[in-house]
């Protein structure tokens, strides 16, 4: 292999209106090397990525292709000079179709600018082979799950003779299966001489597929270290200038009175025959595979969806929940599972979008009082330690993790007495992880009750009293947290019942 | 599936017009012909044409993420340059070959004005809404800068002969507009051209990164729009040979509505060529039918305003996901 | 210290692009023409713009809702014949309080269908336009309306009259424009157009309930439409079925040139009536200068693309548009 780098920045510096992103970050990839970039939510990691790609232009600093000057004006520029970007939100458009998505801006073409169809479904339908998925290439982009949108998004990294492919937390949405299909890709590219960067927070993927790691920390480079070399504690301290907390033994809470129970709850085809308790005290993790379920029980519970069957009690109650904000008056918070579309309204500000729910209650006679929200948003920021120069900034320009964050503190500034949370950490750096974890837990011997939904299953084994294991709309089998270890777990979400059901 | 369920929609409800007025004309007919009558079909088609040349423009516009309300305002003046450009001196020697000049000159000016309005909205950001309203107006004060507010004419018999051509009774406007939707629709669904103008309509941001040049896309759509309001001015004023300078006006709001009776999407990256001229020939149904079973001007606006909003409900009933949607 | 203010002005600058927009161009005419900001001429365009920008006021909540009203022109239009009729029918003074009801009723029927049944505004008010001049046609029976007494009626106040030497119109759209502004920007209500307007989906899943707030908007839209038909009721005492048509677009670019977004989720009630002034000054500053009203359309349209193109190079940092 030679020794000129694929890619390389140097002293690279962009600034948004108060906020230096980046201070001077200098950065390299050899060809057929997987390199790690880590950091914080917020430390300036998609935004290198994006002054690589030609989305960012950067203040100050140089970049290099195979050591030739490069000047990425727009994305454009940044694709012919070989460089492809697999983003961090979704870049797709639902309305055109698979195959359109995967060659979109490049698409095969005719006489007379004609789409060569035949060649784009031939090379699409190769390529989603290669990336063992089973629909076809011609289905609507919009039609499809995350999941299977995360992997055309992927699939745009095999469509052009790469130099240096950047992947932005690829994984966020991905089943361990699809993870590995992506890391054969990655393995891939990597002998093929491709220079491969890749974001992620899940220290397990890092050290599985990464080369070497380099850590940012609120914008500047804090220095690379070999994967083989070291360890995860190592790679923290340099991430985030301490070990991680430990984070607290679960203390099985003092569990009260049952604050929810579902008895029999059915919606469609979504989920059949639910049942379920949730006692005050108490975390109840909900795992299973993307489309078991899980999110849509939660959304009925949040008035969001409408039972064709079953009961919904609340501290012994029966209750009809019909709008969210029933849900709300009856004490049920919900995170939810898609932040942008479904959690924020991204051009309204930290402050506005933290306060949105209570807004009503935060009056001082008839209009809304400063003090009250601004006293909120700081509660939360500080207790999340949410990044962000103010509660003006717009929460469209935080970063993924932060954003979520936001979301966090906006329901748990309701202080609920049922919280439910909809993959919680996707997205969020080590070290707030360990913290919104502690918090859950905290939240419990508080005496709330709280449903955590993950497709993370140490997530759901570090924070739940009990875990409800589901299957294609069904509840399989729930676990207390002394009966459930991987195995089961794993066994449990593909259907299989091993004993009695509960 | 789905597109073709949602085109059904409009095309059902063009049958349902049909089948409504036929039957209500029989009892409430001032004349005695019947409305499926096949001349009238025919002149349905024809009249269809002016507003339906330009929806065309307007579902690729749309389609693009922008939209054009200057569209009647270019009309009209395209309607003025081909009228007049015929009288000029320099063309004096040229015969009837005038006529091509004319309309040549009025397709030229026609692209020229969408170039203007696709350069601004690319180059300044500005969005086409308020881009295209201001030309709106400005091209309308164009308009009345030519020849004040008296109508401009030119009535060449062999112009009108060219005009009102036929072809198995089928007119040149109709046949004009049969043969631009085939075009358009190739256009949009076969082309390179025509699937970006989806994506950047439908995620302009994914496009941007996708390494689309938007803004070239964009311009070449609304140059495609101002020569299809050329056009419908050439089939129009041909035939006519004289042009009011208040014509066209409200044109921009009657192709808006027939390109969404279609199903496009205001917002961009969703929508039919097809299904817009079913737009087109719905609404021009409905004000044929409400004229033929003898509504007042009063009536027919309240009818026809009542409709559209009554169509759009039956659309979203059609299309709805059923008891699975969330209730957002 | 001197630097950093520097930026703050600059940023402030930045955020305010069509304010300055208006004072560049207010010093422009006042240069071409020095009556141009005597105080009688100031007087006259606010009140000439009152009626538009009484409308452009209620505009301003749908358009932040993330909808639109193409309708107001027509609904003007209705509400100015009703109040005209019913004059002579039942006197001013029960006049007045059934136009309101007519016209809200007109409003909650929109707010209705874009509301709760969630149908594309801009079809529905298209509909609503076509369908309320329809029924304008209808009530009137196509004539002109004419109040019989013209000298008599202490009607005439709204559109003719002053208080305290500031003419009724004027104190009108002041007092409106104060309270819409304090309720969209400081009360839970206008939080919530906002929210609504910025991402419904994420607003519902907030506990707001967006079909109630849309809902609200077309009334309040519906409100300020009926008093602008008072007023123009009020100062002509007769009307054509006609009067409001094609109000609706200029409206709306009052309220764009505001900096409203079409897309929902910004725009305040001051920038829209910088839009409204701006308009009202464009038409009369070249009336002044003398110029054809071909030649003002034109000028008009070069000036409404300058003004919102400043506006968005300034919050962009950058003349020209990024986008390749
Ligand atoms: N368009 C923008 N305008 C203003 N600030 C921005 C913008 N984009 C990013 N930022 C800020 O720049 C900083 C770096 O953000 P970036 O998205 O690069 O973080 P990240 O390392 O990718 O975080 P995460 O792990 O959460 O994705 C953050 O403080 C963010 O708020
Ligand atoms: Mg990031």
């Amino acid at each position: 292999m030679t020794d000129i780098p694929a890619l390389r920045l140097q002293d690279i510096v962009k600034t948004f209106p108060g906020v230096r992103a980046l201070d001077g970050v200098s950065f390299q990839v050899m060809p057929g090397e997987v390199h790690a970039l880590l950091g914080e939510n917020g430390a300036g990691k998609s935004t290198l990525m994006k002054v690589l790609g030609g989305i960012h232009q950067p203040d100050e600093g140089k970049i290099f292709i195979a050591e030739q000057p490069a000047i990425m004006k727009s994305p454009l520029d940044a694709k012919s000079k070989g460089v492809v970007f697999i983003h961090q939100e979704l870049s797709l458009a639902d309305e055109l179709s698979a195959a359109e998505n995967i060659y979109l801006g490049e698409l095969p073409r005719k006489s007379f600018g004609r789409v060569d169809w035949k060649t784009l479904y031939e090379k699409s339908d190769a390529i989603l082979a290669r990336l063992k998925c089973s629909f076809d290439s011609r289905k609507l982009v919009g039609d499809l799950s995350i999941a299977n949108k995360q992997m055309v998004e992927i699939a745009r990294a095999l469509t052009v003779d790469a130099k240096a492919v950047i992947f932005d937390e690829p994984t966020a949405s991905l089943t361990d299966a699809e993870k590995v299909v992506l890391f054969d890709v990655i393995n891939d590219l990597r002998s093929d001489g491709v220079g491969v960067v890749y974001i992620s927070h899940r220290m397990d993927e890092i050290f599985t597929i990464s080369d070497k790691i380099s850590v940012l920390r609120d914008g500047s480079y804090r220095g690379s270290l070999v994967t083989a070399d070291t360890d995860e504690d190592e790679v923290t301290k340099l991430m985030i200038g301490r070990s991680l907390d430990s984070e607290n033994p679960i203390v099985p809470a003092k569990k009260g009175p049952i604050a929810l129970e579902v008895q029999g709850l059915s919606c469609g085809d979504l989920f059949q025959n639910v049942s379920f308790k949730v006692h005050e005290g108490e975390v109840v993790g909900f795992y299973g595979l993307v489309g078991a379920g899980r999110t849509e029980i939660a959304e009925t519970l949040f008035g969001l969806r409408a039972p064709s069957a079953g009961k919904i009690l609340l501290e012994g109650k029966e209750v009809k929940i019909a709008s969210p904000i029933e849900a709300i008056g009856h004490g049920i918070s919900l995170v939810p599972e898609d932040r942008k579309g479904q959690g924020l309204v991204l051009g309204m500000n930290c402050k506005d979008n933290m306060t949105l729910p209570q807004i009503s209650d935060l009056t001082a006679g008839p209009f809304v009082s400063d003090g009250a929200e601004v006293a909120i948003f700081d509660q939360y920021r500080d207790r999340l330690q949410i990044k962000t120069p103010g509660w003006r900034q717009k929460v469209g320009n935080l970063s993924g993790g932060n954003q979520q964050k936001i979301v966090i503190g906006k329901w748990l500034s309701m202080a609920p007495k049922v919280l439910i949370v909809d993959e919680p950490t996707r997205g969020i750096d080590v070290g707030s992880k360990a913290e919104i974890h502690n918090l859950i837990r905290d939240l419990a011997s508080q005496g709330y009750a709280v449903i955590v939904i993950s497709s993370e299953m140490p997530e759901v084994l570090r924070v739940s009293d009990r875990v409800v294991a589901m299957f294609h709309g069904e509840i399989i089998r729930e676990f207390t947290s002394d009966e459930v270890n991987e195995d089961n777990l794993v066994q449990a979400i593909s259907g299989i019942r091993t004993t009695k059901v509960a | 599936m789905k597109p073709y369920l949602k085109q059904s929609a409009i095309w059902g409800f063009v049958v349902l017009e049909l089948i409504f007025f036929s039957v209500a004309g029989e009892f409430l007919s001032l004349s005695d012909k019947a409305f499926m009558d096949l001349d009238n079909m025919l002149l349905l088609f024809k009249q269809s044409a002016p507003i339906g040349i330009i929806a065309l423009g307007m579902t690729v516009v749309m389609i693009n993420g922008n939209i054009d309300l200057s569209v009647g305002a270019i009309f009209a003046l395209c309607a003025i340059i081909m009228l007049d450009s015929m009288k000029w001196p320099i063309f004096a020697g040229l015969g009837d070959w005038v006529i091509l000049v004319g309309w040549l000159l009025a397709l030229l000016s026609g692209m020229v004005l969408g170039l203007i309005n696709g350069l601004i909205v690319w180059k300044t950001g500005v969005d086409a809404f308020i881009v295209t309203l201001g030309s709106m107006l400005g091209y309308r004060g164009l308009v009345f800068m030519y020849n004040g507010e008296n109508p401009t004419s030119n009535l060449n018999w062999t112009m009108v002969d060219i005009a009102e051509a036929d072809i198995l009774g089928i007119e040149t406007p109709t046949i004009v507009f049969v043969i631009c939707t085939i075009l358009v629709w190739l256009l949009m669904t076969r082309t390179v051209h025509g699937r970006n103008a989806y994506a950047i309509g439908d995620n302009r941001e994914a496009a941007v990164n996708a390494g689309i040049r938007v803004g070239p896309h964009m311009v070449w759509n609304f140059v495609l729009i101002g020569f299809l309001a050329a056009l419908s001015a050439v089939v129009f004023y041909s035939a006519s040979g004289s042009v009011n300078p208040n014509d066209g006006t409200l044109y921009e709001l009657w192709v808006i509505t027939a390109v969404v009776l279609g199903g496009t999407k205001l917002t961009g990256g969703s929508g039919s060529v097809i299904a817009t001229f079913g737009g087109v020939i719905a609404i021009q149904l409905l004000r044929k039918g409400l004229g033929h079973i003898g509504a007042d001007t009063a009536m027919v606006n309240l009818v026809i305003g009542l409709i559209l909003i009554a169509v759009l409900f039956l659309d979203r009933q059609l299309n709805r996901k059923g008891k699975e949607e969330l209730r957002t | 210290m001197a630097e950093t203010r520097a930026k703050t002005i600059g940023q402030f600058l930045a955020r305010q692009g069509i304010l300055v927009a208006f004072v560049l161009f207010m010093i422009g005419f006042a240069l071409a023409n020095g009556r141009f900001l005597g105080i009688d001429n100031i007087m006259g365009v606010v009140r000439s713009s009152a009626i538009l920008g009484v409308i452009a006021l209620g505009v301003t909540f749908v358009v932040i809702s993330g909808n639109l009203d193409l309708s107001v022109g027509s609904m003007m239009s209705f509400s100015t014949i009703v109040v005209l009729d019913l004059h002579d029918k039942i006197g001013p003074a029960l006049a007045i309080p059934a136009m309101f009801a007519m016209t809200m009723a007109l409003g909650a029927l929109i707010g209705f269908l874009v509301g709760y049944l969630k149908l594309n505004s801009l079809i529905v008010t298209l509909g609503m336009l076509s369908a309320i001049h329809g029924l304008t046609l209808t009530y009137s029976g196509g004539k002109n309306m004419d109040i019989d007494d013209k000298a008599g009626t202490w009607f005439s106040f709204f559109g003719q009259d002053s208080v305290l030497g500031i003419p009724v119109p004027i104190l009108v759209i002041a007092l409106l424009a104060v309270l819409l502004s304090l309720l969209l920007s400081r009360t839970p209500f206008g939080r919530k157009v906002y929210a609504v307007g910025g991402n419904g989906v994420a607003a519902t899943f907030s506990g707001i309930p967006r079909a109630r707030v849309v809902f609200m908007c077309y009334l309040i839209s519906a409100f300020c439409v009926a008093v602008a038909g008072l007023l123009q009721a009020s100062r002509s005492l007769g009307s054509q079925n006609t009067v409001g048509q094609g109000t609706e677009l200029d409206v709306l670019a009052a309220v764009i040139l505001g900096g409203a977004s079409l897309l929902g989720g910004s725009g305040t009630i001051f920038k829209t009536v910088i839009g409204v002034l701006i308009l009202g000054f464009i038409q009369n500053g070249l009336l002044l200068v003398g110029l054809a009203f071909y030649v003002q359309y034109v000028v008009t349209w070069v000036i409404i693309i300058l003004a919102v193109w400043l506006d968005i190079a300034a919050k962009r940092g950058r003349l020209l548009s990024p986008i390749a």
